[in-house]
């Protein structure tokens, strides 16, 4: 059991009402397809403070993502040039409490898909 | 007293207890979650260990009398001790102590003279959990471990060491250190010093053992003192070690693992090709392996009390059939190993008149396991209320440390034994009514959580000085209601502090005196102690 | 100006033509988010890296907005194809101005 100041970073957020302008903003308005964009991350944090994500969307010109309890949303845009060997990144992100990580492509057909994972950051602390 | 321990230990021989019928051509040997308990000592299994989701009313969710009807197990019977909670105290005292590393050493020589090439795998768990293994930073252990010379290990608490000395020992450890899923952080690759698997010859049968460590590591335990790794479960990663393995000519798979049971079940469910999995952190014991598809799942114990012995045949690069036997370690009745009992002691010599200290005495029996408290859990709460002046006191639900039965003298090995770690300092703090009950949500999430890989193995957060209802089958922020404090019947504000006294923060830096001494102080101060039953918890959906 | 900046690349030294090969790379930075206080309540302000950017022989791989909920010592895998013989260019774009670069060659065989 941890307890202490730094389990403040765990009380819960509701969602950002500023994700949807964010993603409307990205996709001109136009409609989100569920297929077309995989987002892979873990269920549960390691550290809220450095969670790995990887997202893929095969043809894509851009993928956002937006951490939906944060704080501001906004994480990364990947832009992908004519180099990429595959429309797929990884980096590592800050999570304020558990939320739903939300993923936005720009297909090669100049159409959107969204995918989301819930990724919960907990205060841990028991074993066995 | 002495006439039914007699009566007990000619009933029961060691030749029985080690009778096999040796099967097949490949024979595993399966301990894990010693918790650095080298002597013999007495371990209750839990009266409440409740299952979720798909597993609700599963082994190894099934205790006392409805687990002995499962099993076909006679009341009374030597099996009755040593797997379920009734009649504890009586029951030990005719059948004396369990466990010893000993007494393992005996029942490991004994299967390799029957199966030279027996392979011998350690679930981890292993380095800690004593005041010797505290002072020592697990070298004790080592040493011991050692001379039963395993063929392979995974790991868990091992960690809490901290990475510099995890990185010490395993580099001179003369076997192999084995984790798949444990990664370098900086660059998410495979860690060096761990190697995702082992082959072994053995019997003319390519095996390949895959190591597990415990996926939740920097989540459960201060991730702060092993920065440099990362763990996860990482089955996709598992499935690719397995299809590498198969692809090198592994005819027999062995997943050593440190999972925790259920989530051992939903692994085997993903992940294709492996024979067996050797199942740790659960601390649960199974007198039967569980069936996944084609994989069998080995639940062996914990405290050094059980030694599994599972044999295998292996033909066509298949494996076609098993036997398997959970051998409990009754220390009365299994001769020790003379080698490593001088060993023991020698690890013990330096620290003996510590140990031997006499702190108090206990009318009660004080045991830990159990989803929501154990007795020992309510002595040290007890302990943290008075020696720190809380309103509420936090205690971890850990499931290691071993029982004492009424009328035993308490000495400090024995509080060590429940509270021995490197993050044990007693912290003292104000936390909101409403910060409670998140806490409260969050930790029952990691046990009721109805996805396994969602649950940590741990039991709940123990609580002292205040009372709540828990519906286990609500989602998280709706389990935990009606939290009361004991002394004044006040319904929790959720704007209002209260004073909290824990222990075992994974938070780097935190203050306060060492939960032992805590304890010890307050056992002195008791004299004797005696407990009454703990009512605080109303438990719904179970 | 964070101090002590320091870009890591792992990049494979050989590969074929037109071989996909996976690129790695880290850089220490705090990545200041501007949330954060400092012990006497201040807020400490932003300072983070905003851009990422990698090109070989001139030709964009990956450009990546950044925000501050990127995690301290940000760090990218991606997946880049190697036309011929020639050089990668990594270049992170501070918040200050500062302009952290790093190249790695790679030979076709
Ligand atoms: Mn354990
Ligand atoms: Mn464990």
């Amino acid at each position: 059991m941890g307890a202490g100041a730094a389990l403040l970073t765990v009380l819960p957020f509701r969602a950002n009402a500023a994700v949807d302008d964010l993603i409307a903003e990205f996709t001109g308005g136009a409609e989100l397809a569920d297929a077309g964009v995989e987002l892979t991350a873990p269920e549960i944090a390691e550290n809220g403070n450095t969670v790995p994500i990887e997202v893929s969307a095969p043809g894509a010109t851009a993928i956002m993502v937006l951490a939906a309890g944060n704080p501001t949303p906004p994480v990364a845009t990947f832009n992908f040039g004519p180099l990429a060997a595959s429309q797929s990144a990884s980096t590592r992100i800050r999570l304020a409490g558990t939320q739903d990580v939300i993923a936005v492509a720009q297909l090669a057909d100049g159409s959107f898909a969204r995918q989301s994972k819930t990724v919960k950051v907990t205060i841990g602390g028991c074993g066995g | 007293g002495n006439w039914s321990r007699l009566a007990a230990q000619q009933a029961l021989t060691q030749d029985q207890l080690l009778q096999f019928e040796t099967f097949g051509n490949v024979s595993l040997i399966h301990i894990t979650d010693i918790h650095a308990q080298m002597k013999p000592i007495f371990f209750r299994e839990p009266e409440i260990n409740l299952g979720v989701g798909e597993n609700k009313g599963e082994v190894p969710h099934v205790t006392g009398a409805d687990f002995r009807r499962l099993f076909g197990i006679e009341d009374g019977s030597p099996s009755h001790y040593a797997l379920t909670y009734n009649d504890f105290s009586s029951l030990a005292r005719g059948y004396g102590k369990v466990g010893g590393l000993d007494r393992v050493a005996t029942v490991v020589n004994a299967i390799r003279a029957d199966r030279p090439d027996a392979i011998l795998l350690d679930g981890g768990d292993t380095w800690h959990g004593s005041y010797t293994c505290l002072k020592t930073q697990g070298q004790d252990m080592v040493n011991v471990m050692n001379a039963l010379k395993p063929d392979a290990m995974t790991f868990h608490w091992e960690f809490t060491l901290g990475s510099e000395r995890v990185n010490e020992i395993v580099e001179g450890l003369p076997f192999a250190a084995l984790g798949q899923n444990i990664f370098d952080a900086e660059w998410d690759e495979p860690a060096e010093m761990f190697k995702p698997y082992k082959f072994f010859e053995r019997g003319g049968v390519k095996v390949a053992v895959i190591g597990q460590a415990f996926p939740y590591m920097p989540i459960a335990n201060p991730g702060w003192m092993f920065p440099e790794y990362s763990f996860g479960i990482r089955d996709e990663h598992m499935q690719e070690m397995v299809d590498e393995v198969r692809g090198m000519g592994a005819e027999l798979v062995v997943c050593l693992s440190h999972n925790g049971f259920d989530v051992d079940k939903k692994m085997a469910g993903i992940v294709k090709g492996i024979d067996v999995i050797l199942s740790g952190h659960t601390h649960d014991a199974l007198p039967e392996p569980v069936l996944v598809g084609e994989t069998i799942i080995v639940a062996s114990g914990s405290n050094g009390k059980f030694v599994s012995r599972v044999d295998l045949d292996v033909r066509d690069g298949r494996m076609m059939g098993f036997h398997h036997k959970l051998i409990p370690i009754f220390s009365d009745v299994i001769t020790p190993d003379a080698q490593v009992s001088a060993l023991i002691d020698e690890q013990r010599a330096p620290f003996k008149t510590e140990l031997e200290e006499v702190i108090g005495q206990t009318d009660s029996l004080l045991y830990r396991r159990g989803n929501f408290n154990g007795s020992w859990d309510d002595l040290i709460c007890d302990a943290l209320l008075s020696e720190r002046e809380a309103d509420i006191a936090m205690s971890p639900g850990v499931r290691w440390g071993p029982s004492l039965l009424p009328g035993q003298d308490i000495t400090r090995e024995d509080i060590y034994n429940v509270t021995s770690m490197t993050y044990g300092k007693a912290y003292r703090s104000e936390m909101t009514g409403e910060f409670i009950k998140v806490i409260l949500e969050d930790v029952a999430d990691n046990i009721f959580n109805p996805d396994p890989y969602y649950q940590q193995g741990g039991d709940m957060v123990r609580i002292g000085g205040m009372a709540y209802r828990i519906d286990i089958t609500k989602p998280q922020g709706e389990r935990i209601s009606d939290m009361t404090l004991i002394k004044s019947g006040e319904v929790l504000d959720p704007a209002k502090n209260y004073v909290v006294a824990g222990w075992a923060s994974v938070n780097e830096g935190t203050e306060g005196p060492q939960i032992w001494d805590v304890v010890e102080n307050h056992i002195r101060k008791e004299g004797t102690i005696r407990l009454e039953p703990n009512t605080s918890v109303e438990v719904v959906g179970a | 100006m964070a101090s002590g900046v320091k870009p890591r690349v792992k990049v494979p030294g050989k590969a074929s033509a037109g071989e996909a090969v996976t690129i790695k790379t880290l850089i220490s930075h705090p990545m200041e988010s501007g949330q954060r206080k400092d012990s006497s309540g201040n807020t400490i302000p932003r300072s983070i890296i905003n851009r990422f950017t990698c090109d070989f022989n001139g030709e964009n791989v990956v450009d990546v907005t950044m925000e501050p909920a990127i995690s301290t010592n940000p760090y990218f895998q991606f997946e880049a194809t190697v036309p011929e013989t020639g050089d990668f260019k990594f270049t992170w774009y501070d918040d200050d101005g500062s302009v952290y670069e790093e190249t790695k060659s790679v030979t076709v065989a």
